[in-house]
């Protein structure tokens, strides 16, 4: 049953997915100034993690893990509930980030990144002279 | 969902990016589903697509900006990105495949909360009865930390007394 | 002004299914999807799609902040105090099979006000952060 899919490159394609998923996310964290945007970057790189984890509980044939006398395979429920778990203290951080990112705004009168260090770097000089 | 992603990466309207990242969401849940985790789908749609998306938009009503053009082309990121692809694709080869029944992930204690759960529990639904019962400490952490993210956001965002309107 | 109009008469459609749902999904969280984050947040969505059609105030009139801010407490306090009847009951922190005349029930008994004590928090942090953010622009404004 699980035979044909696991073997050769098509059994690893849910880790290339992931993979993409996270150096994407990755990327626009590292590469975009704005801060905004790069906490999109961070959700979709924490999206990733949840199919990382999701992929190799699924059962093929199985069916939701939900106990009832009509199925008698199920996929696997623990990683479920770790990700559930992820899911919810991800949208914690993400207000969180949020709620900084406005306080900055306020504070600096913008939001991207390197307008932010010019102004840091031009207090700091003027708070040394 | 890679296309949604890669189309948000090179926008700079940050409207555009929010909506985008709740369809991305919206797609990640349909993905979920195809994998049998549907309380996980459901979570991911409401808390993604939907509380994510308000709060992105409220934060941008409030910062009120565009991105700005970068400034150096992002070549190193691009190059340090692609090698921690190279080096992450590796190490997953060395992972189980897809739907591998023998993979260390279903033996151990699964097949106990499948077959002893409705037993010890009474509840059908196994996930929230390993939320709730087996691994009931993990979800009191998980609520105290909603709670201090609430608490956080209130210090953060919070007006001083002189500064409120009456 | 005629969309206005479609808008209101839609959410008030909508919003009382919207709660309805958000009950049903916390309370067969047992025997189907769901369970108390998924309730919390989709009540808290509710109340928030009442906030963006209506205006904030009457959003606040409904749903005053006083009783956000409890409900955000009051969650974690409840799974707590769940964990602390098992202790007094006789046995470790959070079981649940002292709870009731038999183990079963005792576990039922647990899991339902878990889920309600999260569903509480989660919906009144979600609310409170909305709130938060809404304020924060409307004072900006002047």
């Amino acid at each position: 049953m699980s035979g044909a899919y696991s073997t050769g490159l098509f059994s690893h394609f849910s880790y290339f997915v992931t993979v993409f998923l996270m150096i994407a996310g990755l990327f626009i964290v590292i590469a975009r100034g704005n801060l905004v945007k790069k906490l999109v970057g961070l959700s979709i790189f924490q999206t990733s993690v949840y199919l990382l984890y999701i992929a190799p509980g699924k059962v093929v044939g199985g069916t939701a893990p939900i106990v009832s006398d009509a199925f008698s395979v199920y996929s696997n429920p623990l990683p479920h509930v770790l990700i559930l778990t992820a899911i919810v203290v991800g949208v914690a951080t993400l207000a969180l980030g949020l709620a900084l990112a406005v306080r900055i705004r306020e504070a600096y009168g913008s939001i991207e990144e390197n307008e932010i260090l010019e102004l840091d770097a031009a207090d700091g000089a003027q708070d040394a002279a | 969902m890679a296309g949604a992603v890669v189309v948000l990466a090179r926008s700079r309207n940050l409207f555009a990016v929010v909506v985008l990242a709740g369809v991305y969401s919206f797609l990640m849940a349909t993905v979920l589903v195809a994998l049998d985790a549907v309380d996980v789908a459901m979570t991911e749609a409401s808390v993604g697509a939907g509380i994510s998306t308000v709060l992105f938009l409220g934060a941008l009503y409030l910062c009120k900006s565009e991105e700005a053009k970068p400034v150096h082309k992002p070549w190193l990121p691009l190059a340090l990105s692609i090698a921690v692809a190279v080096t992450l694709v590796y190490g997953t080869l060395g992972l189980p495949g897809f739907s591998n029944i023998e993979s260390p992930i279903h033996q151990h204690v699964v097949p106990r909360y499948l077959t002893e759960g409705v037993k010890e529990t009474g509840v059908p639904n196994i996930v929230t009865a390993v939320l709730a019962s087996y691994r009931g400490y993990d979800t009191l952490g998980e609520t105290t930390v909603v709670f201090t993210a609430g608490a956080g956001v209130v210090a953060l965002l919070r007006r001083r007394r002189r500064e409120r309107k009456p | 002004m005629r969309s206005d109009l479609i808008l209101r008469v839609v959410a008030k459609l909508l919003i009382p299914f919207i709660l309805l749902f958000a009950l049903y999904v916390q309370f067969h969280g047992d025997f189907g999807p769901g369970g108390g984050f998924q309730a919390g947040v989709i009540a808290a969505a509710a109340v928030i799609f009442y906030a963006l059609i209506f205006g904030l105030a009457d959003a606040r009139r409904m749903v005053p902040e006083p009783l956000v801010e409890s409900m955000m407490a009051l969650g974690v306090l409840t799974y707590g105090s769940v964990g602390l009847a098992g202790l007094l009951l006789g046995g470790n922190y959070l079981d649940y099979f002292v709870l009731a005349h038999d183990t079963v029930h005792g576990q039922e008994r647990g899991i339902f006000w878990v889920e309600v004590g999260v569903a509480i928090t989660v919906s009144g942090v979600m609310l409170k952060i909305f709130y938060m953010f809404a304020d924060r622009g409307k004072v900006d404004d002047e």
